[in-house]
């Protein structure tokens, strides 16, 4: 039997799918393995967020105040995360493999002493544990040998916790050796955008090099982008040739996204592309080029030159509404 | 300056991997190997920042076995001044990774170690956080620019996170682990290969470091992912989109 404990993460105090969807896991995993699941809110001034997230149904919410937790940094968080699993007697400490879990959660694992699985898609009755490797071209099962384990979720492999049950929340100061603090936050420089994150979004519309410019990417995809309500993504190859920022990359390299619908235009489909979007629910492939291994994943392929489809799509679509 | 880099071994990202039909592990046979690609980033990131002080020493480090000398002297023939080899057998789990890599922070004093924010084979993105925690620094991963201030005792480091850039504060000594857009790296030149022949390579057998190896994971198995099936070729943008609206009922 072993105690769960989630680190749910905010971005300046609000939730984004990624805390629910560790709470959802935190949930399956201490289902499996016999314990209750506690969830952790860390910052200054967060006794609402707490709340908020108490609606998710876990046995208690932590809600862990520290002035060192005002702005995210990854030794603070490290502590104050390893001190409470200790003190709450939680074996199994769990976030999502977003940016912020990437970055704290290996430094978790060595305060505990724990073995650490990171972005993984599953998690078996017997405890064993499944995460893609090799851009996802292979999935291993492994066993975390250690009585403590760390562990960080793929958000598209676990469902986010239901609004189904109202948790404790317990106010408790963080523990946190200030003098060991060697991280500051500077300023955070958010993407604006009135799409919905890429990461959440049911439609995703990517572009490759076929759009051949970041104008194109403005001027032809955008539109259809915007038609379908959708998020916009971009591969490496767009990304590299400097069309469109990093952060709108998917791939092993960047995003990992699972829309109900992802439509790849004027990629080719590199394996390390493959990786951040094969699980989507229908692909579809736009290219001109018939050979391209896109089509290979693609629930639905148009061969045709993307100048002339996108557009026309985009009409199509507006049709329907 | 002394500056520490860290560079893994791994398949050619452009290759098809496939798994062995027994689930040990991946078909080598005819594979081709380079440096991860983010450990090339970071090689050439300390190449720039040893430019710009115009003068430090930048010193490689790789775990794996004899053939990682390959990586080392690609990293070398781009400009960095030794290289360390440990030898293990097989493949090492990140946590014995970031043990070695501390004993050796402790015996070669760095004042920065600088790696890739993951491999391209293990895909675990863990190495750099987990040292940086044994070694009580701080950390600044996932970076896309980073200034060292004058006196070289703290960095602003602007980091590629969900949502748009960070920037943070580091004190130095400290880790920081390389994303796609740090830099572009230089390929070696021909003198750079033919002096990379003569620079040191160490060799240390990771047993030597008197570090505990004992496995903490345990692979139990290497399976082929579920494949996807691929569908139906359309003719055009109307049948496109009247399936996704009355097949798929995607829109």
């Amino acid at each position: 039997m072993s105690n769960v404990l989630v680190f749910a993460e905010h971005i300046n105090k609000a939730f984004s799918k990624n805390a629910l969807v560790a709470v959802g896991a935190g949930r399956e995993i201490a289902g499996k393995s016999g314990g209750e699941c506690y969830v952790a809110v860390l910052g200054s001034g967060i006794e609402g967020l707490a709340n908020e997230i108490a609606e998710h149904g876990a046995k208690t919410v932590f809600a862990v105040e520290h002035a060192a937790l005002e702005n995210y940094t990854a030794d603070a968080h490290a502590q104050a995360i390893a001190n409470l699993a200790e003190e709450k007697g939680c074996d199994i400490v769990v976030s999502a493999a977003s940016s912020i879990g990437k970055d704290v959660m290996p430094r978790v694992a060595i305060r505990l002493g724990a073995a650490m699985a990171s972005d993984i898609t599953g998690y078996n009755d017997d405890g064993t544990i499944e995460r893609p490797t090799y851009a996802g071209n292979a999935v291993a099962t492994v066993s975390l040998e250690t009585a403590k384990k760390v562990i960080t979720v793929r958000a598209t492999a676990f469902e986010p916790a239901a609004k189904d049950g109202t948790a404790a929340v317990e106010k408790t100061d963080a523990k946190i050796d200030e003098g060991a603090l060697k991280m500051k936050f500077v300023a955070f420089n958010e993407t604006k955008s009135d799409r919905p994150p890429l990461t959440e979004a049911s439609v995703v519309v990517s572009g490759g090099r076929g759009l051949k410019s970041g104008e194109n990417f403005t001027e032809v995809l955008e539109p259809l982008v915007d038609a379908m309500g959708a998020a916009m993504g971009a591969s490496r190859a767009a990304v590299d040739a400097g069309f469109v920022p990093n952060d709108l990359q998917i791939g092993q390299t960047g995003k990992v996204v699972a829309p109900e619908l992802y439509i790849a235009v004027g990629i080719s489909g590199a394996i390390q592309h493959l990786a951040g979007m094969k699980d989507s629910k229908v692909i579809v492939a736009i290219n001109k080029d018939e050979e391209a291994p896109i089509f290979q994943v693609s629930d639905y392929g148009l061969v045709a030159d993307l100048f002339k489809a996108v557009p026309e799509m985009k009409e199509a679509v507006e049709k329907l509404k | 300056m002394k500056i520490l880099v860290a560079a893994k071994r791994v398949p050619d990202p452009n290759a098809t991997i496939k798994v062995r039909p027994d689930g040990t592990g991946i078909v080598t046979d005819n594979l081709k190997y380079v440096v991860n690609p983010f450990c090339e980033i970071a090689i050439e990131e300390a190449l720039r920042i040893k430019e710009k002080q115009g003068g430090a020493e930048v010193i490689l480090v790789s775990l794996g076995d004899q053939v990682s000398q390959e990586q080392l002297r690609t990293g070398l023939a781009m400009g960095a001044d030794r290289a360390i080899l440990v030898l293990a057998e097989g493949d090492t789990e990140p946590v014995i990774v970031a043990r070695a890599l501390a004993k050796l922070v402790e015996q070669e004093q760095p004042e920065l170690v600088l790696m890739g924010k993951q491999s391209i084979d293990d895909d675990s993105n863990v190495v750099g956080q987990m040292l940086a925690e044994m070694l009580g620094w701080g950390q600044a991963t996932f970076a896309s620019e980073v200034k060292l201030a004058d006196d070289k005792s703290s960095a602003v480091v602007t980091r590629e996170v969900d949502g748009g850039l960070e920037d943070i504060e580091v004190q130095m000594p400290a880790i920081i682990t390389a994303d796609l857009r740090l830099n572009e790296p230089r390929y070696a030149s021909l003198p750079g290969i033919m002096k990379a022949r003569k620079k040191e390579l160490k060799e240390v057998p990771l047993a030597d470091l008197g570090i505990d190896t004992s496995a903490q994971v345990k692979t139990i198995k290497i399976a082929p992912p579920p494949e996807r099936e691929a569908g139906k070729r359309v003719e055009t943008v109307e049948e496109l989109v009247n399936l996704l609206h009355t097949e798929a009922k995607v829109i």
